[in-house]
Parts: C-alpha cells; sequence; structure tokens
C-alpha cells in the first residue's frame, strides 16, 4: 500500500504543476503587474514611479519564466514564476500582495471554516440517509414519488434563496439568531446555527436522491433477495444489510471531500459574515490580490488530491476485496 | 453516557447565561456595557499607515487614531480649518530667493510655515515606547521572544511618551521614503523644499543594500524642514500654496514616532503580520485595541488623550488661536466603538432595522424603505422608520461625476470648431436629470462645473450658470433643448448623426466598466440619450484594469469618472482640466487630456491666491472657458444620505472631517429599551414545527411497522 501512495504522491506532481502554470498563466496573461499595482496602490495621485517600487518590491519587475540578464540557474530563478509559483511547492505561500503573511492569514482562518463545514456536512449526511432510507423503504408508492419530487424541487432553488429566506425568516422575523457575524469560542454557536441550517436544507434534495439511488442499487441485489427470502423484516433487510452494503461508496464519497472542509463555502461565508478561508478566497478575487488566489488554487489542488489518495485507502479498509496496487 | 449529559447540559446552560441580558438573535456578546458605538464596515481597510492611506473607508480608522496639525470644525459651513494639535494656526512668512523674509509680491519664492504643537499632548500606551533601564526592550527581537505574540495585545509592557515636534517632521520624512509608497509624494515633491533631493537620496541608500531605512531618516533631514525646538517646526515651500494647510489637516500629517516606526520595521514581527499598516500608534481620543478586518475592528478610549472641548458655532479664531465657546474638556463621549465586517447589504441594512447597528446608509435596493417623497415633493423617511425613531441627514458630498471626452481623440477631442460644436451637442442631449432620478434615487445635484456646492466658486444653477446648456427663458434657468443640439451637430457637419464629409453615420465609443445589471442598465440609458439627437453609440465594456490603460494610453473615447475632493477648494477641481495634469503626457488626473492656454494661466493665478473677489471673478472666467469648450458632460455631484438611530447624538453631516466620532454620544438606555422591544423572540414557528416533526415521526413509524407486518403476512 505504501509503494502505491508514494506512486500517487508522485502522479500528483505533474497534476500541480500544470495546475501552477495554468493559474499562473491566466493570471499574468489576463492581467501584467502594473495593472496589478495600479488596483493596490488605489485610484487617486498614482504615479508610475509608485508603480515601478511597488513591482519592485514584490519581484514583479522580474520577467515571467526566464530571465536574460542573470547566469546559471539565476536564469529560471530570477523569474516572476519561480518567485510567485514554484516556492509554494515548498509550502512557501510568502506574502499577499497587500503585504501580509499568507500562510499565518490561512492557519487563522480554516478554523471558522471548519465550524461551519463540519456541522453541516455531519448533520446534512445523516438527514439525507435517513431520508433516503425512508424513500427506499417506500419505493415506488406515492410517498416516495412525492419525495422525489420534493428532492428536485429542493435543488432547483438556488442556495442564495435559502440564505436570504433563512435569514429573513429566523433572525428577522423571529429573531432566533443573529442575521450574521462570528466570535470565537462557544459564542460561536449562536452564530453557526443558521448557515448551518441552511446548509443542511440545501444539501437535502441532491443528497437523498444520491444516497435513495445508491440504495435502490443496492436493493435490487441477489443477497437481498435471499435475506428476504429467509424471512426477514423489511426494516432488518434495509438497516441491516442493505444499508451495511451502501456504506461504502457513502464513506469514500463522504472521505474525499473531507480535506476540502478547510476551503470553506464561498456563498454562505460572504453572506454570513463567517471569516473563514472562503470569504478569503472571494476578497482576494475581488481585491484581485493573486499571490493569495494562486495559494488557495495550488491548496484546494492538494487537498484533492489527497482527498482521492485517502478515498483509495478507505476502500480497502471498508471493503477486504480492494487491494492497492 | 452520563458525562455526555452533563457537558451537553453545561453548553446549554452557558448558551442560555450567554443570551440573558440580551435578545437571542444579538451579535453581540453582550450588551451590558456602557457607551460603546456599534456600526460596520464594507470593506476591509487596505492601509491603517498614515503615509498610505487615502480611501473613506481607511480615514473611518485612522482619523480617530491619528492627529494630524489641524482639522475641520465640526458644525461650521463653509468647512473652517481649526488648529488640533497645533497651539495656533500656523505663522506663513514669505521669502525671497535667497531665503530673506519678503513682503514684496513678486519678489516671493519660497513660503515658509511655522507651527507650534500643544506642550503636554501624549501618545496611546505602546510597547514601542516602553524602555527598561534605559533601552528599548522591543526594539530588537528575536524569533524566539515572539513564540507565544501573535498580536500587539501579546506585549507584556507597554509606556507612553510627549508629542514633539520631531514626530511631524518624521512622518514627512516617512512621506518620501518610497517604501511607503505615499500616493502624495509626487505632489509633496512639487512644493516642500529638498523632499525630491531627500527622497532621490533615501532611495540610494535603499538600493545600496540597507534593509532599514528608519536609521537614514532620523539622522538626516529635508533641507525645507527644520525642527525649531521640541514644540515647534517649520516648512519651506518652493512656491505659494496655500491649500498647503489643507493637506496639513489630513491624516498624512499625522505625528510618526520614531520608536514606532523601528519597531514595526522589525522582521520578526512582520511575518506575524504586526505592522504599522496594521496596527496605529497615535495621539487621538481612541486607539485600535482590535484588528481583525476579516471580522471586527474595535476602538476603545485612549485613556492618555488629553481631552477636547465640544465644538460651538460661536467658536472663534483669535490671533490664530481657537477661543473656545464650551470649556469643558468632554470628547470624546464614547468608550468603546465596534466595527463589524459587513460585506452583504441585506444583513447590513436588517441588523441596523434591529438596533443593532447605530447608523447606517441607504442602498439603493433599500431606498424605498428608507425614503419616501412627502405631498410637497420633499425627501423624507418613511413611516416605519419615523416610528422607529430614526433620523435622516442629508449632505452634498464635495465630489463630482462627469462623461468625459479624450481630447485628444480625433473625433471628439481637440479644440477645432467641429469638435466643440460635437461635443455641445452631446451636453445639450444627455440629460442627467433623468440619470440622477433612475439611477441615485434623486441623491444628487445636477453639475453646473466641476465645482461641487461648498466649495468656492460654486454656480448653483440660478444666478450662474452653464451658458452652453442652460438658457435663461422668463427669469427661469432651464436647458436647451434637443432641437438646439441638434442645429449645433449640424453646425458641426453631422446634420441628422451622418458625417458630411463621409455620407456615413457617425458612430461614438463609450468605454464602460463593470458587469452587473445596473451598468446595463446606464448604457441603454445613454445610448438612448446619444439617440436622441441620432448618434450611435457604441459601448465597449471591459474590467477596470483595461479601462485604466485605455485612459493611460488615451485610446478612450467617451468614458465616465468621478472625483473626490482632497480639500474644499475650488483648485482640488479645477486642475483636473489643468493641462500639465493630462494622463496620457504627465500621468496627472486630467483624464479628459484637455489642454487651453488660457484656461491654463487663469488657473496659475487663481491657485495661489485666498479666496477674494478677484479670485471668484477669474474662477468664473476659468468655468466659461471650460463650459463653452466642453470637455466633460457636466453630470452631478452627488447627496450622502445617512440613518442613524435616536440614542446615536450629536451627528452632524461634515464630509470633510473624518475624526467625527469623537463627538458623538450614545444613549444606552433608549438603546437597551428599543433593541427588547425590537427583537422579542417568537417561538410561534418552532412549536408548530415541533409538533409536525413528531406528528411525522409517529405517522412514519406507524406506517413502517404496517407495512412490515403486511410483508411478514
Amino acid at each position: 500500500m505504501i509503494k502505491y501512495i508514494i506512486k500517487r504522491i508522485l502522479y500528483a506532481i505533474p497534476i500541480l504543476i500544470g495546475v501552477n502554470i495554468l493559474t499562473f498563466t491566466l493570471f499574468f496573461v489576463v492581467n501584467s503587474p502594473d495593472e496589478i499595482a495600479r488596483l493596490h496602490l488605489g485610484n487617486k495621485r498614482v504615479t508610475q514611479e509608485q508603480i515601478i517600487s511597488w513591482n519592485e518590491e514584490r519581484g514583479y519587475n522580474n520577467p515571467l519564466f526566464y530571465n536574460n540578464s542573470e547566469i546559471g540557474l539565476k536564469v529560471f530563478k530570477k523569474t516572476i514564476f519561480y518567485e510567485k509559483s514554484f516556492k509554494l511547492f515548498l509550502f512557501d505561500f510568502g506574502l499577499s500582495d497587500s503585504g501580509r503573511d499568507i500562510k499565518y492569514d490561512i492557519k487563522q482562518r480554516m478554523w471558522p471554516s471548519l465550524a461551519i463545514a463540519l456541522p453541516s456536512l455531519f448533520v446534512g449526511l445523516f438527514i439525507n440517509i435517513t431520508f433516503a432510507l425512508f424513500f427506499v423503504f417506500f419505493r415506488f408508492t406515492y410517498v416516495d414519488y412525492f419525495g422525489v419530487i420534493l428532492c428536485v424541487a429542493l435543488m432547483s432553488v438556488s442556495s442564495l434563496f435559502y440564505i436570504i429566506g433563512g435569514q429573513y425568516l429566523i433572525s428577522k422575523l423571529l429573531h432566533l439568531v443573529p442575521i450574521s457575524g462570528y466570535t470565537q469560542g462557544l459564542d460561536a454557536i449562536k452564530f453557526l446555527i443558521l448557515p448551518t441550517i441552511i446548509s443542511v436544507i440545501y444539501s437535502i434534495g441532491s443528497g437523498t436522491r444520491w444516497y435513495r439511488s445508491l440504495f435502490l442499487e443496492e436493493i435490487e441485489k441477489d443477497y437481498v433477495k435471499t435475506a428476504r427470502s429467509k424471512g426477514l423484516s423489511e426494516v432488518t433487510v434495509l438497516f441491516h444489510h442493505v444499508f451495511r452494503n451502501a456504506l461504502i461508496p457513502i464513506l469514500t464519497g463522504v472521505v474525499v471531500i473531507l480535506p476540502l472542509l478547510f476551503l470553506g463555502s464561498l456563498i454562505v461565508e460572504s453572506f454570513f459574515g463567517i471569516p473563514g478561508l472562503g470569504s478569503y478566497t472571494i476578497d482576494a478575487i475581488q481585491s484581485q490580490d493573486f499571490a493569495i488566489v494562486r495559494a488557495m488554487v495550488f491548496l484546494g489542488s492538494i487537498l484533492y488530491i489527497f482527498g482521492l489518495i485517502l478515498t483509495d485507502i478507505s476502500y480497502t479498509l471498508v471493503d477486504p476485496r480492494v487491494s492497492l496496487k | 453516557m452520563l458525562k455526555l449529559f452533563k457537558y451537553a447540559f453545561i453548553v446549554l446552560f452557558l448558551l442560555l447565561e450567554g443570551c440573558a441580558d440580551k435578545p437571542l438573535n444579538s451579535p453581540y456578546s453582550s450588551l451590558k456595557n456602557k457607551n460603546v458605538f456599534y456600526s460596520s464596515f464594507q470593506e476591509r481597510p487596505k492601509h491603517l499607515d498614515p503615509a498610505r492611506s487615502y480611501s473613506s473607508n481607511e480615514y473611518a480608522f485612522i482619523a480617530q487614531i491619528y492627529e494630524p496639525l489641524f482639522q475641520y470644525h465640526y458644525l461650521e459651513k463653509p468647512y473652517k480649518l481649526i488648529p488640533l494639535t497645533a497651539e495656533r494656526m500656523p505663522v506663513v512668512k514669505y521669502l525671497d530667493k535667497n531665503f530673506v523674509e519678503t513682503n514684496k509680491s513678486n519678489n516671493i519664492s519660497y513660503t515658509k510655515y511655522i507651527v507650534n504643537i500643544k506642550k503636554g499632548i501624549m501618545y496611546q500606551d505602546h510597547p514601542a515606547f516602553y524602555k527598561k533601564n534605559g533601552q528599548f526592550i522591543y526594539h530588537n527581537l528575536s524569533k524566539n521572544q515572539l513564540k507565544k505574540i501573535n498580536s500587539l495585545k501579546d506585549f507584556t509592557h507597554e509606556s507612553t511618551r510627549e508629542l514633539i515636534a520631531k514626530d511631524y517632521v518624521y512622518q514627512i520624512k516617512r512621506l518620501s521614503d518610497k517604501k511607503n509608497h505615499s500616493p502624495i509624494a509626487g505632489v509633496m515633491q512639487e512644493y516642500i523644499y529638498g523632499f525630491s533631493e531627500y527622497r532621490k537620496k533615501l532611495t540610494d541608500y535603499k538600493d545600496n543594500n540597507y534593509k532599514n531605512n528608519q536609521n537614514y531618516i532620523i539622522d538626516n533631514d529635508i533641507a525645507g524642514i527644520k525642527v525649531i525646538n521640541r514644540y515647534s517646526f517649520s516648512i519651506i515651500l518652493k512656491k505659494q500654496y496655500p491649500q498647503f494647510i489643507y493637506w496639513l489637516a489630513m491624516p498624512f500629517f499625522s505625528p510618526m514616532p520614531w520608536e514606532a516606526d523601528i519597531f514595526y520595521g522589525q522582521e520578526p514581527l512582520k511575518e506575524k503580520n504586526i505592522t504599522l499598516n496594521w496596527y496605529p500608534v497615535g495621539t487621538g481620543p481612541f486607539k485600535l485595541t482590535e484588528n481583525n478586518p476579516n471580522l471586527r475592528m474595535v476602538l476603545e478610549k485612549n485613556k492618555n488623550f488629553r481631552g477636547e472641548v465640544y465644538p460651538s458655532l460661536l467658536d472663534k479664531i483669535n490671533n490664530g488661536k481657537l477661543i473656545s465657546k464650551n470649556k469643558d474638556l468632554v470628547v470624546p463621549f464614547i468608550e468603546k466603538a465596534i466595527y463589524s465586517l459587513e460585506k452583504e447589504q441585506i444583513p447590513r441594512w436588517n441588523k441596523f432595522l434591529q438596533g443593532y447597528y447605530d447608523n447606517s446608509g441607504i442602498a439603493s435596493d433599500n431606498y424605498d424603505q428608507a425614503v419616501s417623497l412627502d405631498k410637497s415633493g420633499d425627501i423624507s423617511l418613511t413611516e416605519d422608520l419615523k416610528d422607529k425613531g430614526i433620523h435622516l441627514a442629508t449632505a452634498t458630498a464635495a465630489s463630482t461625476y462627469y462623461i468625459g471626452f479624450n481630447m485628444l481623440d480625433s473625433v471628439i477631442g481637440g479644440s477645432n470648431d467641429r469638435a466643440r460644436l460635437l461635443r455641445q451637442a452631446l451636453t445639450i442631449a444627455i440629460d442627467y436629470d433623468e440619470y440622477i432620478s433612475i439611477f441615485a434615487n434623486g441623491r444628487g445635484i445636477l453639475a453646473q462645473s466641476p465645482i461641487p456646492p461648498g466649495i468656492f466658486g460654486y454656480q448653483d444653477g440660478t444666478k450662474e450658470y452653464n451658458h452652453t446648456v442652460f438658457q435663461n427663458k422668463n427669469n427661469l434657468v432651464i436647458k436647451k433643448s434637443i432641437k438646439e443640439a441638434k442645429i449645433l451637430l449640424k453646425k458641426a457637419g453631422y446634420k441628422d448623426g451622418i458625417d458630411e464629409r463621409t455620407g456615413k453615420p457617425l458612430i461614438l465609443y463609450f468605454e464602460a466598466t463593470g458587469s452587473g445589471a445596473d451598468t446595463y442598465a446606464f448604457l441603454n440609458w445613454l445610448r438612448k440619450q446619444f439617440k436622441k439627437i441620432n448618434i450611435q453609440l457604441v459601448t465597449r465594456v471591459t474590467d477596470y484594469n483595461r479601462f485604466q490603460e485605455k485612459m493611460i494610453n488615451g485610446t478612450g473615447q467617451i468614458f465616465q469618472w468621478g472625483w473626490n475632493a482632497d480639500y474644499p477648494d475650488p483648485e482640488n477641481f479645477l486642475f483636473l482640466l489643468y493641462s500639465k495634469n493630462g494622463k496620457v503626457k504627465f500621468g496627472g488626473e486630467n483624464a479628459s487630456n484637455y489642454s487651453n492656454y488660457e484656461f491654463d494661466k487663469l488657473f496659475l493665478k487663481m491657485k495661489n491666491m485666498e479666496n477674494s473677489d478677484n479670485r471668484e471673478n477669474i474662477i468664473k472666467e476659468m468655468l466659461k472657458i471650460i463650459q463653452y469648450d466642453c470637455p466633460w458632460i457636466w453630470g452631478f455631484h452627488p447627496k450622502s444620505f445617512s440613518l442613524s438611530h435616536e440614542w446615536f447624538e450629536n451627528v452632524e453631516s461634515n464630509l470633510m472631517a473624518n475624526n467625527t466620532l469623537k463627538y458623538n454620544k450614545i444613549n444606552d438606555n433608549i438603546r437597551s429599551e428599543k433593541i427588547k422591544i425590537w427583537n422579542k423572540a417568537n417561538f410561534t414557528l418552532m412549536y408548530i414545527l415541533l409538533v409536525l416533526l413528531v406528528s411525522f415521526i409517529i405517522s412514519v413509524l406507524v406506517m413502517i411497522k404496517k407495512k412490515d407486518e403486511e410483508k411478514v403476512l
């Protein structure tokens, strides 16, 4: 298995380089360093001298990929690509264009992201599986049909509707929780209730349908028929046999997104004023802080690859028939 | 299992205990604290270093912390400067080319400002000032020493010291440091004697691989700036520049203790994001105690603040000294100000209505909810808001928004008759009154020229008006008709929008930024305005970076832009059309690249004058020239509407002053009472949901049991 993991990590390197080059090219082809400087220096009384000095300070005055004026390895090292993108491989995220240490900010902001993402994931998982089992139990009856229609309807509504509607109903009309905000410690719970409820409700439609289809696929298998023919009740068949066997795709589906939970949710964090990594990325995009965007895209890629490796490993743990080679 | 119950109980108890003194939807941990001001900010401030900050969202914080020499009187209009940390208004002397004092206006080569500061002003407590056995213990920190330090609060020792003249001089030297990227370095280079030479030497010093510029700044002086004694200093300007005093009232000219600059210059602190850009050190009424711009910024009363008298309209300046009518040192009234980051407008507005923010602006989405027109057509608050005791304050901003023509363009630009007539026709055709009503909810005043209301030389459109666009009919100033615009267009050689030279329709191009619904609505409206005189307008929507590039290279044709005043003087608006500020040639703020010899001559004459009849006449002449030439379509001056709750007192509209938090007052009793009434929790829906849920679960269980039994049978 260790051999397999090493192989997967080695496969990840060209993917990460590709992601890195793509992000770098996108940003620097679309926006020249002068434009980035102008944006950061403001609109009023910006002189060319200030732009040059800003670029020099951040190393944006170097060539993009190849430095003719240097010799030896420095022809590659004294370039924007090496300074800004290659160093990401060493987890050196450097400073943001506004001068803050990115690594420090990421460490601070991943916790609020997790504070929403984890409860949303696990509560959502519990509710979605419960509903899916319920619909499967009443499969091909009016209860099931009605459930599927409801799920499709829930899926069709924009997440913004749930957010604004939730804030209006729960916070503005009923005055039960704050509309937005965040704080540290136990007090944070009151700020997390509403975004968690909304995230869960938003995921019910797609989640329930997904798990329903997994259970339906499983319920048609031979071992289920055997169980039924032995006289077991439908509840026992569903919970003891179908549910346990359907756990493999459920588990792997959850494991793959676990690392990504650190990155937070772009919209929910923004609307609820939660200072997580989702709003960090959105802010960076809006203020065109490419140093942060680059770091976040790179981190996202790494976490995604890490999630995939974890999924492979989890397969072997839950299904003895699978072995990694 | 028992343990689990125990922990659940503790959590529940803590939650209930926390909620005991406040409504469930309160975003604050406690509302018991007295004299706390609650507000929000939309965008995190990028820079809190006074050498660099230049936007209103940054001034909202640093103006409460840093104190420049002068400030705007809170109540007086037109805006008036009074001493802040200065003992009195500066003594201004004129010098000849040998730096000898002279009164002959022909001999004046330099202007000297002598400033005295008040004694006994103390800085806020800060670790940078702390000394042990005569040594600054936090000026040479290692990574090891900073292991447990993540913010300024984590330093165990703090101290203070008196404000001295040297601190102001130090800050002016900082403005010249390239690494501080001060936006006004270019302007100061033009005026302060020795500033550019100093800047060059400082850059050379840095280029020679000396990492810390602070040492150079401490040891070397700008030729034109001299510390006279502990409490006074002088600045020599290369020419006459009466507007310089306004700069001295801006945060750029706040004092900077060298200790702070050295302290924040340490690399290990920068790695912890503890920088001057993030943690200000000032002498003002407040200090920043929490800086988490991703969540919250907290200002607390600076206990070392000397106190200030609440202003009165009866205050006088006598021999340069402020004579206050009120005598008691009462300011600031507020103990603490909590600003929460609120990026989205919906939660921001709702929290204001719930009483959790003491003041608010009015976003266009909430306009109808907040403001209505009364029977006489005047703007007033809606009944709902009046019932809540909310107050509305309006003021016209010292700003101007306009549509500019690129005067370098071969079709629309230049000083030839053909292009000018075309511009004049367009200026008449575009109905900015309609624009204000559709896109600004009526919050604006039609502009006659670049100069906004409240600024010397403003034309209000009654006695003085733009003769190119308006006419006087039966003692009423009204806009010229589209017919007249068409006549001008015909004269220009574009009869019915057809270029007589080529026989092809005239097509003009508008450079636009933005991509929202508002942008497209505006562009549609603009196309219709051009269509009124049969001109086709092609809109080229691009991102702001591309737009800037077009402006810098002069490749755009027509564009929309605006300007907020730095200071209340006509020079700060008319310089936008001075040829030496042309964007393409000189990288200045004259985005139209307008150039007119007569205008330039009058501008140079006017800019160094004090306000007088003579100056007013020159301004009138200048306005006549530009109104005739039409480098801009004179747009509008926006009106600012702000709302505040009845418990938020001493709110005055002063759009030039930024340090106004110290004057505001909170009535805690009214606030807590209202918040409780407005935010009573309503559990009805929860009970209904609970009943529904229980019935649902029971019926599901029954159904499952029934179905299971059916199968077994």
